[in-house]
Protein backbone atom coordinates (compact mmCIF):
# COMPACT_ATOMS: atom_id res chain seq x y z
CA UNK A 1 0.00 0.00 0.00
CA UNK A 2 2.61 2.60 1.25
CA UNK A 3 4.82 1.21 -1.97
CA UNK A 4 2.02 2.10 -4.11
CA UNK A 5 1.54 5.75 -2.53
CA UNK A 6 5.22 6.03 -3.50
CA UNK A 7 4.73 5.15 -7.08
CA UNK A 8 1.67 7.54 -7.51
CA UNK A 9 3.74 10.14 -5.96
CA UNK A 10 6.82 9.50 -8.05
CA UNK A 11 4.91 9.32 -11.14
CA UNK A 12 2.77 12.35 -10.64
CA UNK A 13 5.97 14.44 -9.92
CA UNK A 14 7.72 13.38 -13.17
CA UNK A 15 4.96 14.25 -15.04
CA UNK A 16 5.45 17.93 -13.16
CA UNK A 17 8.66 17.76 -14.14
CA UNK A 18 8.25 17.24 -18.08
CA UNK A 19 5.42 20.03 -17.97
CA UNK A 20 7.72 22.41 -16.60
CA UNK A 21 10.07 21.61 -18.98
CA UNK A 22 7.98 22.71 -21.81
CA UNK A 23 7.02 25.67 -20.54
CA UNK A 24 10.50 26.71 -19.99
CA UNK A 25 11.04 25.95 -23.91
CA UNK A 26 8.15 28.04 -24.44
CA UNK A 27 9.18 31.16 -23.03
CA UNK A 28 11.09 34.20 -24.31
CA UNK A 29 11.33 35.39 -20.97
CA UNK A 30 14.72 34.40 -19.32
CA UNK A 31 13.36 35.88 -15.63
CA UNK A 32 10.20 33.10 -16.31
CA UNK A 33 12.78 30.57 -17.77
CA UNK A 34 15.09 30.82 -14.65
CA UNK A 35 11.92 30.89 -12.15
CA UNK A 36 10.89 27.95 -13.71
CA UNK A 37 14.49 26.21 -13.44
CA UNK A 38 13.97 26.78 -9.45
CA UNK A 39 11.14 25.18 -9.46
CA UNK A 40 12.04 22.14 -11.89
CA UNK A 41 14.77 21.92 -9.14
CA UNK A 42 12.97 22.19 -6.38
CA UNK A 43 10.11 19.45 -7.77
CA UNK A 44 14.00 17.28 -8.58
CA UNK A 45 14.24 17.44 -4.89
CA UNK A 46 11.16 16.48 -3.85
CA UNK A 47 11.41 12.98 -6.21
CA UNK A 48 14.49 12.46 -4.49
CA UNK A 49 13.00 12.24 -1.14
CA UNK A 50 10.37 10.04 -2.60
CA UNK A 51 13.39 7.96 -3.83
CA UNK A 52 15.07 7.77 -0.25
CA UNK A 53 17.75 9.71 -1.51
CA UNK A 54 17.41 12.33 1.67
CA UNK A 55 21.28 13.49 1.50
CA UNK A 56 20.97 13.75 -2.15
CA UNK A 57 17.17 15.83 -1.64
CA UNK A 58 18.46 17.82 0.99
CA UNK A 59 21.49 19.24 -1.66
CA UNK A 60 19.44 19.30 -4.41
CA UNK A 61 16.90 21.64 -2.02
CA UNK A 62 19.37 24.23 -1.20
CA UNK A 63 22.44 24.25 -3.90
CA UNK A 64 19.24 23.68 -7.50
CA UNK A 65 16.34 25.70 -6.07
CA UNK A 66 18.20 28.16 -3.28
CA UNK A 67 21.46 29.13 -4.97
CA UNK A 68 21.68 28.70 -8.29
CA UNK A 69 18.01 30.73 -8.69
CA UNK A 70 19.68 33.38 -6.97
CA UNK A 71 22.74 33.73 -9.31
CA UNK A 72 21.17 33.16 -12.54
CA UNK A 73 18.96 36.01 -11.49
CA UNK A 74 22.36 38.02 -10.55
CA UNK A 75 23.49 37.19 -14.21
CA UNK A 76 20.47 38.31 -15.93
CA UNK A 77 20.52 41.42 -14.45
CA UNK A 78 23.77 41.80 -16.10
CA UNK A 79 23.30 40.72 -19.42
CA UNK A 80 19.20 41.54 -20.04
CA UNK A 81 16.16 39.05 -19.93
CA UNK A 82 14.94 38.56 -22.96
CA UNK A 83 15.76 36.04 -25.45
CA UNK A 84 15.89 37.08 -28.88
CA UNK A 85 12.62 36.78 -30.77
CA UNK A 86 13.91 35.07 -34.00
CA UNK A 87 13.75 31.57 -31.92
CA UNK A 88 14.86 28.98 -34.19
CA UNK A 89 13.00 25.79 -34.81
CA UNK A 90 15.46 23.83 -35.69
CA UNK A 91 14.10 20.83 -37.40
CA UNK A 92 17.66 19.18 -37.54
CA UNK A 93 17.92 19.43 -34.06
CA UNK A 94 14.58 17.92 -33.14
CA UNK A 95 15.87 15.10 -35.47
CA UNK A 96 18.93 14.16 -33.73
CA UNK A 97 16.91 14.37 -30.50
CA UNK A 98 14.31 12.22 -31.21
CA UNK A 99 16.90 10.00 -32.59
CA UNK A 100 19.04 9.62 -29.83
CA UNK A 101 16.35 9.33 -27.60
CA UNK A 102 15.10 6.27 -30.10
CA UNK A 103 18.15 4.75 -29.20
CA UNK A 104 18.55 5.72 -26.04
CA UNK A 105 15.08 3.89 -24.82
CA UNK A 106 15.65 1.05 -26.52
CA UNK A 107 18.76 0.71 -24.61
CA UNK A 108 17.00 0.99 -21.46
CA UNK A 109 15.04 -2.59 -22.19
CA UNK A 110 17.97 -4.80 -20.32
CA UNK A 111 17.93 -2.18 -17.52
CA UNK A 112 16.80 -3.28 -14.42
CA UNK A 113 12.71 -3.08 -13.55
CA UNK A 114 12.85 0.41 -10.93
CA UNK A 115 13.10 -1.07 -6.91
CA UNK A 116 14.84 -5.00 -7.73
CA UNK A 117 16.99 -5.81 -5.00
CA UNK A 118 18.97 -8.07 -7.57
CA UNK A 119 19.93 -5.60 -9.46
CA UNK A 120 23.81 -5.72 -10.59
CA UNK A 121 24.20 -2.52 -9.01
CA UNK A 122 23.12 -3.68 -4.86
CA UNK A 123 24.98 -6.57 -5.13
CA UNK A 124 28.34 -5.27 -4.64
CA UNK A 125 30.20 -2.97 -2.56
CA UNK A 126 26.79 -0.84 -1.28
CA UNK A 127 26.34 -4.24 1.22
CA UNK A 128 29.53 -3.82 2.00
CA UNK A 129 29.38 -0.28 2.26
CA UNK A 130 26.19 -0.05 5.29
CA UNK A 131 27.95 -3.23 7.30
CA UNK A 132 31.36 -1.75 7.48
CA UNK A 133 29.75 1.58 8.14
CA UNK A 134 28.42 -0.23 11.30
CA UNK A 135 31.57 -1.81 12.22
CA UNK A 136 34.47 0.18 11.43
CA UNK A 137 32.68 3.95 11.67
CA UNK A 138 29.65 3.64 13.69
CA UNK A 139 27.99 6.43 12.69
CA UNK A 140 24.24 5.85 11.68
CA UNK A 141 24.17 8.05 8.16
CA UNK A 142 25.68 5.89 5.62
CA UNK A 143 25.68 8.51 2.85
CA UNK A 144 27.90 10.36 5.32
CA UNK A 145 30.53 7.43 6.04
CA UNK A 146 31.01 6.55 2.21
CA UNK A 147 31.27 10.34 1.60
CA UNK A 148 33.90 10.98 3.83
CA UNK A 149 35.81 8.04 4.59
CA UNK A 150 35.39 4.96 2.17
CA UNK A 151 35.52 7.78 -0.62
CA UNK A 152 37.24 10.04 1.03
CA UNK A 153 39.52 10.85 -2.51
CA UNK A 154 36.62 11.50 -4.48
CA UNK A 155 35.20 13.92 -2.16
CA UNK A 156 38.92 16.05 -1.80
CA UNK A 157 38.87 15.73 -5.98
CA UNK A 158 35.11 17.30 -5.62
CA UNK A 159 35.93 20.17 -2.89
CA UNK A 160 38.87 21.24 -4.82
CA UNK A 161 37.01 21.78 -8.04
CA UNK A 162 34.04 23.85 -6.04
CA UNK A 163 37.97 25.98 -5.02
CA UNK A 164 39.00 25.67 -8.71
CA UNK A 165 35.60 27.03 -10.06
CA UNK A 166 35.47 29.44 -7.38
CA UNK A 167 39.27 30.97 -8.22
CA UNK A 168 37.97 31.21 -12.84
CA UNK A 169 34.50 32.82 -11.42
CA UNK A 170 37.29 35.08 -9.59
CA UNK A 171 39.55 35.97 -11.91
CA UNK A 172 36.59 36.33 -14.63
CA UNK A 173 34.70 39.32 -12.92
CA UNK A 174 37.12 40.15 -9.74
CA UNK A 175 35.20 40.78 -6.90
CA UNK A 176 33.88 44.20 -8.20
CA UNK A 177 32.89 46.73 -5.52
CA UNK A 178 30.07 48.68 -4.12
CA UNK A 179 29.44 52.29 -3.62
CA UNK A 180 30.21 52.56 0.18
CA UNK A 181 27.68 55.48 1.29
CA UNK A 182 24.46 53.55 -0.82
CA UNK A 183 21.71 53.53 2.23
CA UNK A 184 19.87 50.34 2.24
CA UNK A 185 16.20 50.74 1.21
CA UNK A 186 14.05 51.57 4.26
CA UNK A 187 11.83 49.00 4.66
CA UNK A 188 10.87 48.12 7.98
CA UNK A 189 8.91 45.41 7.74
CA UNK A 190 11.21 43.13 5.55
CA UNK A 191 13.50 44.45 8.15
CA UNK A 192 11.86 42.66 10.94
CA UNK A 193 10.76 39.82 9.23
CA UNK A 194 14.21 39.01 8.00
CA UNK A 195 16.22 39.45 11.59
CA UNK A 196 15.28 36.77 13.05
CA UNK A 197 15.06 34.47 9.37
CA UNK A 198 18.69 35.35 9.11
CA UNK A 199 19.92 33.96 13.07
CA UNK A 200 17.77 30.98 12.06
CA UNK A 201 19.09 30.28 8.66
CA UNK A 202 22.44 30.46 10.33
CA UNK A 203 22.00 27.73 13.32
CA UNK A 204 20.13 25.76 10.97
CA UNK A 205 23.78 25.70 9.10
CA UNK A 206 25.55 24.63 11.89
CA UNK A 207 23.26 22.01 12.88
CA UNK A 208 23.68 20.46 9.24
CA UNK A 209 27.06 20.69 9.59
CA UNK A 210 27.55 18.40 12.84
CA UNK A 211 24.63 16.77 12.76
CA UNK A 212 25.48 15.41 9.45
CA UNK A 213 26.78 11.97 10.83
CA UNK A 214 23.50 11.19 12.41
CA UNK A 215 20.99 12.40 9.94
CA UNK A 216 21.12 14.44 6.47
CA UNK A 217 23.16 16.84 5.89
CA UNK A 218 27.00 17.39 5.68
CA UNK A 219 29.45 20.00 4.78
CA UNK A 220 28.38 20.35 1.30
CA UNK A 221 24.74 21.15 2.41
CA UNK A 222 25.59 22.95 5.82
CA UNK A 223 28.49 25.33 3.37
CA UNK A 224 25.50 26.61 1.05
CA UNK A 225 22.93 27.01 3.77
CA UNK A 226 25.13 29.47 5.71
CA UNK A 227 26.58 31.17 2.92
CA UNK A 228 22.51 31.74 2.15
CA UNK A 229 21.79 33.76 5.55
CA UNK A 230 24.64 36.12 4.32
CA UNK A 231 23.12 36.23 0.80
CA UNK A 232 19.90 37.08 2.64
CA UNK A 233 20.62 39.40 4.52
CA UNK A 234 23.13 41.47 1.30
CA UNK A 235 19.67 41.26 -0.63
CA UNK A 236 17.92 43.10 1.99
CA UNK A 237 20.52 45.24 3.84
CA UNK A 238 22.52 46.04 0.84
CA UNK A 239 25.44 44.78 -0.78
CA UNK A 240 27.68 47.41 0.90
CA UNK A 241 26.63 45.93 4.65
CA UNK A 242 27.46 42.56 3.93
CA UNK A 243 30.71 43.13 2.91
CA UNK A 244 31.06 45.23 6.24
CA UNK A 245 30.08 41.68 8.25
CA UNK A 246 32.26 39.81 5.74
CA UNK A 247 35.20 41.66 3.76
CA UNK A 248 34.93 39.96 0.37
CA UNK A 249 39.04 39.59 0.39
CA UNK A 250 38.76 37.66 3.58
CA UNK A 251 36.89 34.81 1.27
CA UNK A 252 39.27 33.48 -1.06
CA UNK A 253 42.02 32.86 1.68
CA UNK A 254 38.51 30.99 3.53
CA UNK A 255 37.87 28.76 0.62
CA UNK A 256 41.21 27.71 0.58
CA UNK A 257 41.28 27.21 4.14
CA UNK A 258 38.85 24.51 4.14
CA UNK A 259 40.67 22.68 1.41
CA UNK A 260 43.83 22.64 3.12
CA UNK A 261 41.96 21.25 6.60
CA UNK A 262 40.85 18.32 4.19
CA UNK A 263 44.00 17.96 2.92
CA UNK A 264 46.19 18.36 6.35
CA UNK A 265 43.40 15.41 7.51
CA UNK A 266 44.59 13.08 5.02
CA UNK A 267 48.44 14.09 5.93
CA UNK A 268 47.55 14.00 9.39
CA UNK A 269 47.18 9.95 8.40
CA UNK A 270 50.25 9.63 6.37
CA UNK A 271 52.72 10.34 9.25
CA UNK A 272 50.88 7.33 11.64
CA UNK A 273 52.09 5.22 9.10
CA UNK A 274 48.37 5.00 7.54
CA UNK A 275 47.68 5.58 3.81
CA UNK A 276 46.67 9.11 3.14
CA UNK A 277 42.78 9.89 4.58
CA UNK A 278 42.82 6.89 6.59
CA UNK A 279 41.63 8.19 9.70
CA UNK A 280 42.29 4.82 11.90
CA UNK A 281 45.53 6.64 12.26
CA UNK A 282 43.79 9.72 13.89
CA UNK A 283 43.64 8.20 17.17
CA UNK A 284 44.25 5.23 19.17
CA UNK A 285 40.84 4.00 18.75
CA UNK A 286 40.26 3.46 15.11
CA UNK A 287 36.54 4.19 15.45
CA UNK A 288 36.98 7.38 17.41
CA UNK A 289 39.76 7.90 14.62
CA UNK A 290 37.35 7.80 11.99
CA UNK A 291 35.07 10.11 14.17
CA UNK A 292 37.60 12.87 13.82
CA UNK A 293 38.64 12.31 10.51
CA UNK A 294 34.86 12.53 9.17
CA UNK A 295 34.41 15.58 11.46
CA UNK A 296 37.56 17.36 10.25
CA UNK A 297 36.88 16.91 6.27
CA UNK A 298 32.94 17.78 6.89
CA UNK A 299 34.51 20.94 8.43
CA UNK A 300 36.68 21.53 5.65
CA UNK A 301 34.82 20.52 2.93
CA UNK A 302 31.63 23.44 4.64
CA UNK A 303 34.26 25.95 4.85
CA UNK A 304 35.14 25.45 1.58
CA UNK A 305 31.54 25.71 0.01
CA UNK A 306 30.51 28.90 2.21
CA UNK A 307 33.92 30.98 1.03
CA UNK A 308 33.15 29.95 -2.36
CA UNK A 309 29.33 30.35 -2.55
CA UNK A 310 29.34 33.55 -0.97
CA UNK A 311 32.55 34.58 -3.22
CA UNK A 312 30.76 33.90 -6.23
CA UNK A 313 27.75 35.78 -5.19
CA UNK A 314 29.75 38.63 -4.51
CA UNK A 315 31.58 38.44 -7.93
CA UNK A 316 27.78 38.77 -9.53
CA UNK A 317 26.08 41.06 -7.56
CA UNK A 318 29.07 43.33 -7.22
CA UNK A 319 30.52 43.69 -10.80
CA UNK A 320 30.77 46.91 -12.38
CA UNK A 321 34.23 46.53 -13.46
CA UNK A 322 33.89 47.42 -16.86
CA UNK A 323 33.87 51.43 -16.99
CA UNK B 1 1.82 -2.89 -15.88
CA UNK B 2 4.75 -3.62 -13.25
CA UNK B 3 6.66 -4.09 -16.31
CA UNK B 4 5.50 -0.76 -17.49
CA UNK B 5 5.96 1.07 -14.64
CA UNK B 6 9.39 -0.23 -13.57
CA UNK B 7 10.96 1.72 -16.97
CA UNK B 8 9.12 4.69 -16.42
CA UNK B 9 11.62 6.66 -14.90
CA UNK B 10 13.59 5.58 -16.79
CA UNK B 11 11.67 7.04 -19.78
CA UNK B 12 11.32 10.09 -18.52
CA UNK B 13 14.33 10.96 -17.92
CA UNK B 14 15.45 10.24 -21.59
CA UNK B 15 12.83 12.44 -22.26
CA UNK B 16 13.91 15.24 -20.34
CA UNK B 17 17.45 14.37 -21.13
CA UNK B 18 16.47 15.23 -24.83
CA UNK B 19 14.20 18.20 -24.45
CA UNK B 20 17.24 19.54 -22.01
CA UNK B 21 20.08 18.92 -25.50
CA UNK B 22 17.05 20.59 -27.55
CA UNK B 23 17.28 23.72 -25.51
CA UNK B 24 20.62 23.34 -25.97
CA UNK B 25 20.77 22.73 -29.62
CA UNK B 26 17.67 24.95 -30.38
CA UNK B 27 18.09 28.34 -28.65
CA UNK B 28 20.44 30.66 -29.34
CA UNK B 29 20.74 32.52 -26.16
CA UNK B 30 23.34 31.50 -24.52
CA UNK B 31 21.74 31.86 -20.87
CA UNK B 32 18.82 29.79 -22.18
CA UNK B 33 21.33 27.11 -23.40
CA UNK B 34 22.94 26.91 -19.60
CA UNK B 35 19.23 26.12 -18.27
CA UNK B 36 19.12 23.75 -21.22
CA UNK B 37 22.07 21.95 -19.67
CA UNK B 38 21.22 22.24 -16.44
CA UNK B 39 17.65 20.00 -17.10
CA UNK B 40 20.48 17.44 -18.97
CA UNK B 41 22.40 17.58 -16.05
CA UNK B 42 19.24 17.38 -13.90
CA UNK B 43 17.47 14.24 -15.74
CA UNK B 44 21.33 12.33 -14.72
CA UNK B 45 20.96 12.46 -11.13
CA UNK B 46 17.33 11.64 -11.60
CA UNK B 47 18.49 8.26 -13.50
CA UNK B 48 21.65 7.65 -11.11
CA UNK B 49 19.02 8.15 -7.97
CA UNK B 50 16.47 5.80 -9.39
CA UNK B 51 18.99 3.08 -10.01
CA UNK B 52 19.73 3.11 -5.76
CA UNK B 53 15.89 2.74 -4.95
CA UNK B 54 14.98 -0.67 -3.88
CA UNK B 55 11.46 -1.37 -3.20
CA UNK B 56 10.52 -1.17 0.67
CA UNK B 57 13.61 0.19 1.27
CA UNK B 58 14.29 2.87 3.45
CA UNK B 59 17.12 5.98 3.57
CA UNK B 60 20.21 4.73 4.36
CA UNK B 61 20.48 6.06 7.73
CA UNK B 62 20.81 2.90 9.85
CA UNK B 63 18.37 2.83 12.39
CA UNK B 64 16.59 0.17 14.79
CA UNK B 65 13.60 -2.72 12.95
CA UNK B 66 14.83 -2.04 9.64
CA UNK B 67 15.84 -4.27 7.27
CA UNK B 68 16.24 -3.12 3.86
CA UNK B 69 18.44 0.25 3.03
CA UNK B 70 18.35 1.64 -0.38
CA UNK B 71 22.00 2.06 -1.94
CA UNK B 72 24.09 4.81 -0.76
CA UNK B 73 26.43 5.02 -3.19
CA UNK B 74 24.64 6.55 -5.88
CA UNK B 75 23.46 9.30 -3.60
CA UNK B 76 26.98 10.04 -2.77
CA UNK B 77 27.98 10.27 -6.37
CA UNK B 78 24.97 12.47 -6.79
CA UNK B 79 25.09 14.41 -3.88
CA UNK B 80 29.01 15.75 -4.75
CA UNK B 81 27.93 15.69 -8.26
CA UNK B 82 24.92 18.79 -7.43
CA UNK B 83 27.57 20.93 -5.63
CA UNK B 84 29.98 20.81 -8.38
CA UNK B 85 27.29 21.63 -10.81
CA UNK B 86 26.71 24.67 -9.34
CA UNK B 87 30.15 25.30 -9.46
CA UNK B 88 30.79 24.82 -12.86
CA UNK B 89 27.31 26.67 -13.87
CA UNK B 90 28.83 29.77 -12.10
CA UNK B 91 31.50 29.31 -14.35
CA UNK B 92 29.77 29.65 -17.12
CA UNK B 93 27.55 32.38 -16.21
CA UNK B 94 30.56 34.07 -15.41
CA UNK B 95 31.92 33.25 -19.13
CA UNK B 96 28.81 34.98 -20.20
CA UNK B 97 28.61 37.87 -18.42
CA UNK B 98 32.02 38.68 -19.61
CA UNK B 99 30.93 37.79 -23.78
CA UNK B 100 27.99 40.86 -22.79
CA UNK B 101 30.66 42.70 -21.98
CA UNK B 102 32.74 42.63 -24.78
CA UNK B 103 29.78 42.06 -27.60
CA UNK B 104 26.31 43.60 -26.23
CA UNK B 105 24.98 40.59 -26.64
CA UNK B 106 24.20 37.11 -25.38
CA UNK B 107 22.73 36.02 -29.04
CA UNK B 108 25.20 33.38 -30.29
CA UNK B 109 23.80 34.37 -33.64
CA UNK B 110 24.73 38.26 -33.07
CA UNK B 111 27.92 37.02 -32.05
CA UNK B 112 28.75 34.70 -34.68
CA UNK B 113 27.81 37.42 -36.88
CA UNK B 114 30.32 40.14 -35.58
CA UNK B 115 33.52 37.15 -35.51
CA UNK B 116 32.22 37.06 -39.31
CA UNK B 117 32.42 40.83 -40.05
CA UNK B 118 36.31 41.62 -40.18
CA UNK B 119 35.59 45.35 -39.97
CA UNK B 120 33.90 44.48 -36.25
CA UNK B 121 36.24 46.18 -33.53
CA UNK B 122 35.62 44.25 -30.32
CA UNK B 123 36.64 46.67 -28.12
CA UNK B 124 34.62 49.80 -29.20
CA UNK B 125 31.63 47.20 -29.76
CA UNK B 126 30.87 48.68 -33.21
CA UNK B 127 31.65 48.34 -36.94
CA UNK B 128 34.54 51.10 -38.22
Amino acid sequence: MIENLHLLINVSLLAFLVLIVFAAINTNNLFVATMLFGIFSFVTALLFLDLDAVDVAFTEAAVGAGFTTVLMLSALRLTGAFENVKHRHSVLGLLIVVLTGAALIYGTADFPSMGDANAAVHLNLAPEFIQLTQEKIDIPNVVTAVLASFRGYDTFGETVVVFSAGVAVLLLLGMGHVEPKQEPEQNIVLWIVVKPFIALILIFGLYVQFHGDFGAGGGFQAGVIFASGFILYSLVFGESYARKVIPSSILPRFAALGVIIYGVTGLASLLGDKPFLDYNALSSNPVSGQHIGILLVEAGVGLAVFATVLLIFYSFSGVNHNE
Amino acid sequence: MNELLGHFNYWIVIFLMMMGLYIVIASSNLIKKLIGLGVFQASVFILYITFGKIKDGSPPIITENVEIYSNPLPHVLILTAIVVGVATTSVGLALIVRIKEAYGSTDEDDIHDMDDNDDFDIKNRSIT
